[in-house]
């Protein structure tokens, strides 16, 4: 579904951004950095370097490329990601091309000579932010978390735990936004997620994949709404000491509409909402029950946890 | 209801609050007829105990009657039944409650990922103990919801009045566990910090366990009183002489075989500097926990002895003495008591005789005075050592 990934060593598959276009960008921030300062500390040396006068209109206009510079290095060093940054340098470079190409039209001799050096100088620094730029910004575009992924030992056999996950209607008993699963079919069914505003998301889906004990792969049929497939696997834990449970959620790359779909259908944080579904999971198939206290009656979750009511019967019960 | 509850640091009221109800399967409502004031509740009254609320109902040694059972009852149970509680809550079919590692449940802290920020691994859930191990209510009220009542519910069916069997909800198993963490072999001397009920309750397992000598550090005269004559330990009052000379001297240069911190957290030292420092770094979270007794445990244990550490610590200490434990070839036991893995035997033991758990009962009163038993218990006023409380 178009989303970069990386499988690790587990063999599951990881969502990765393109951080590629991060490190360019920090170096061009220290590169902003440097010439801003040099700008400003060591104008006259700087503006005879590159053939341009000491008169007073060419200092001042380099003070400001020093301390538009020390802007642009602002831009690219202080946040935690560099995102459309580099933009502000091709902005940049425009006038300072502009600037230059004016200067050299004007000049003769040594310094037209030098100019022209400046200029040809200019250009390919212009180049590299364009490149840095267009790659950000289709960074920016490919938003990661296409992936979700979560695991649990829980202390049943491979069986018993293929078994349980096997009969899709168990879904909805541990995965809270699901409303129901309906079979539909041998190896189809019919998916209700709760949405804001009482309204449900529905979708079909199909098992592509089972080998008993061992591994079920499934996805929403074509048409869906909310494109997404899963693979749940199991795996005997080391010493028999029960089953290792892994899940990979994929669902479709969010454009506008559809990402806000699928946050609905999801929970806003879809890697968030499998550890809490997979701890649901290991309550309800070790115990038979969901875990509830007076402070989070309503089970586990994380967001419950945020807000958690005193430790203290209720007054009354929302839940069965 | 009545209940006891958490109003904030050193605040309590006993309040009008809802009935609990059964929420799962295999829950019970107990119907409390005693509880008590555990030295561990002053951790949370001190606010040294992260993610307490306002409101919280407190307690976690309970016992009383079943008055509810959920539809998913099992091992025979049933209404009207006396019981007493465990306080850690365990599923008992996690593959650590199937070990007998009861308090580290896997599936009782419905917060468990709060746990797992601060401590790695969730241990399991406790009445009453905070939102960190579940935001459960509990018992120190008239009635309490009991979850997995199946495993955390043990029935007392013979005429044992509840002064006797109370204790095996914490204080009585923590104390044994204590002693068998520490590996007691016949004739060896323990030597164990703190005389409250737990460190009262391990003297009185060391003994059983074999140890020959027991040794009981505190600074109140009329708690080492209790342990001398009541638990039959030698005491050293740590006030009023040096601990590491002093346990050098009993022992003739070797060392205790067996150190048990019984303190935990909000330890006390005798010089007031050294208090100081660790009292102020826990005042500015540079540490969260007091480790003076524990340091001292680990430079007094014989070479190639054990330490265990049954008293509470909530997060970090600093300057544990690494060098002292690793060069000397020492081990550190510890953990929450895996209370529903002793109930069973020592209740035995209690109807032998063997172990009479009332001596550390020095007060008793009304539910709706415990705001005034945690201020005695907590201030060591009027002797108190073990108060109980009655709905």
């Amino acid at each position: 579904m178009g989303v970069r990934s990386v499988t690790d060593n587990l063999g599951i598959r990881r969502a990765t951004g393109d951080r590629g276009s991060e490190g360019p960008a920090r170096l061009l921030g220290w590169f902003s950095l440097g010439l801003g300062v040099t700008a400003l500390a060591a104008g006259s040396r700087v503006a005879r370097a590159f053939g341009v006068d000491d008169s007073r209109p060419a200092r001042t206009v380099l003070r400001a490329a020093g301390v538009r510079e020390i802007g642009h290095a602002a831009v690219l060093l202080v946040p935690r990601r560099a995102g459309l940054g580099p933009w502000t340098r091709v902005a940049g470079d425009v006038l300072d091309l502009a600037a230059t190409g004016r200067a050299y039209r004007n000049r003769r001799g040594d310094r037209r000579r030098r100019l022209g050096l400046a200029l040809a100088a200019l250009g390919g620094i212009t180049a590299i932010d364009l490149y840095v730029s267009v790659r950000a910004t289709r960074n920016r575009r490919r938003r990661p978390g296409g992936f979700a992924h979560g695991s649990v030992t829980v202390n049943r056999t491979p069986e018993e735990a293929y078994r349980f996950w096997r009969d899709v209607e168990n879904l909805p008993r541990f995965m809270y936004h699901l409303q129901s699963v309906r079979g539909t079919g041998p190896r189809r069914s019919r998916w209700a997620a709760k949405a804001p505003a009482g309204r449900t998301v529905e979708w079909e889906a199909e098992i592509v994949e089972e080998r008993p004990d061992q591994l079920i792969r499934w996805r929403s049929v074509d048409g869906a709404r909310v494109p997404n497939a899963g693979t749940v696997r199991f795996t005997p834990a080391a010493g028999g000491q029960g089953t290792e449970v892994r899940v990979e959620l994929e669902y479709a790359v969010p454009g506008r509409r559809v990402g806000t779909l699928v946050a609905k259908a999801f929970g806003e944080n879809p890697q968030q909402q499998i550890c809490d579904d997979l701890r649901r999971f290991k309550q309800v198939i070790e115990t038979g029950e969901i875990t509830r206290s007076d402070g989070t009656p309503d089970g586990t979750s994380i967001q419950s946890q945020a807000k958690q009511r005193p430790a203290r019967p209720l007054a009354t019960y929302r839940i069965a | 209801m009545k209940a006891n509850c958490w109003m904030g640091p050193n605040r309590l009221a006993v309040e009008e609050v809802p009935d609990p109800k059964v929420l799962n399967p295999r829950d019970a409502v107990v119907k409390v007829t005693s509880s008590a004031i555990c030295g561990s509740d002053l951790h949370l009254i001190d606010g040294f105990i992260p993610a307490m609320k306002r409101g919280d109902v407190l307690g976690h040694e309970f016992m009383g009657e079943v008055v509810e059972l959920g539809p998913g009852a099992r091992d025979g149970l049933r209404v009207g039944d006396r019981v007493v509680v465990a306080f850690p809550i365990a599923c008992g079919d996690c593959a650590s409650c199937q070990r007998g590692l009861y308090s580290v449940c896997e599936n009782s802290n419905p917060n468990a990922a709060i746990a797992e920020t601060a401590m790695g691994h969730t241990p399991a859930g406790i009445f009453g103990y905070s939102h960190l191990l579940g935001g459960y209510a509990g018992g120190q009220a008239e009635y309490v919801r009991v979850p997995y009542a199946d495993v955390g519910a043990l029935k007392i069916e013979d005429g044992l009045p509840d002064e006797q069997v109370l204790f095996l909800s914490d204080v009585l198993p923590t104390g044994w566990m204590a002693a068998e963490m520490g590996g007691i072999t016949p004739g060896d001397v323990v030597a164990i910090w703190g005389a409250g009920p737990v460190g009262q309750f391990a003297t009185v397992s060391a003994f059983l366990l074999g140890a020959e000598q027991v040794i009981v550090i505190d600074r109140f005269p009329y708690r080492l009183g209790i342990a001398r004559d009541r638990a039959g330990a030698d005491t050293i009052n740590y006030e009023e002489t040096d601990v590491l000379d002093t346990l050098r001297e009993m022992t003739a240069g070797r060392g205790p075989d067996v150190c048990i911190d019984a303190v935990g957290m909000e330890g006390h030292h005798p010089s007031a500097a050294l208090h100081a420092y660790d009292r102020a770094k826990q005042a500015v979270k540079a540490e969260t926990d007091r480790p003076h007794a524990l340091r001292e445990a680990i430079l007094a244990c014989r070479n190639g002895g054990t330490i265990s550490a049954i008293g509470a610590y909530g997060g970090f200490i600093d300057k544990f003495p690494m060098g002292s434990f690793m060069n000397r070839s020492l081990t550190l036991r510890s953990g929450q008591a895996h209370v529903q893995r002793y109930m069973r035997p020592l209740l035995e033991r209690i109807r032998k005789g063997e172990i009479d758990p009332s001596f550390i009962i020095t007060h008793t009163m009304r539910l709706d005075d415990a705001p005034h038993g945690f201020d005695i218990f907590k201030n060591k006023q009027d002797d108190c050592l073990k108060v109980v409380l009655k709905p």
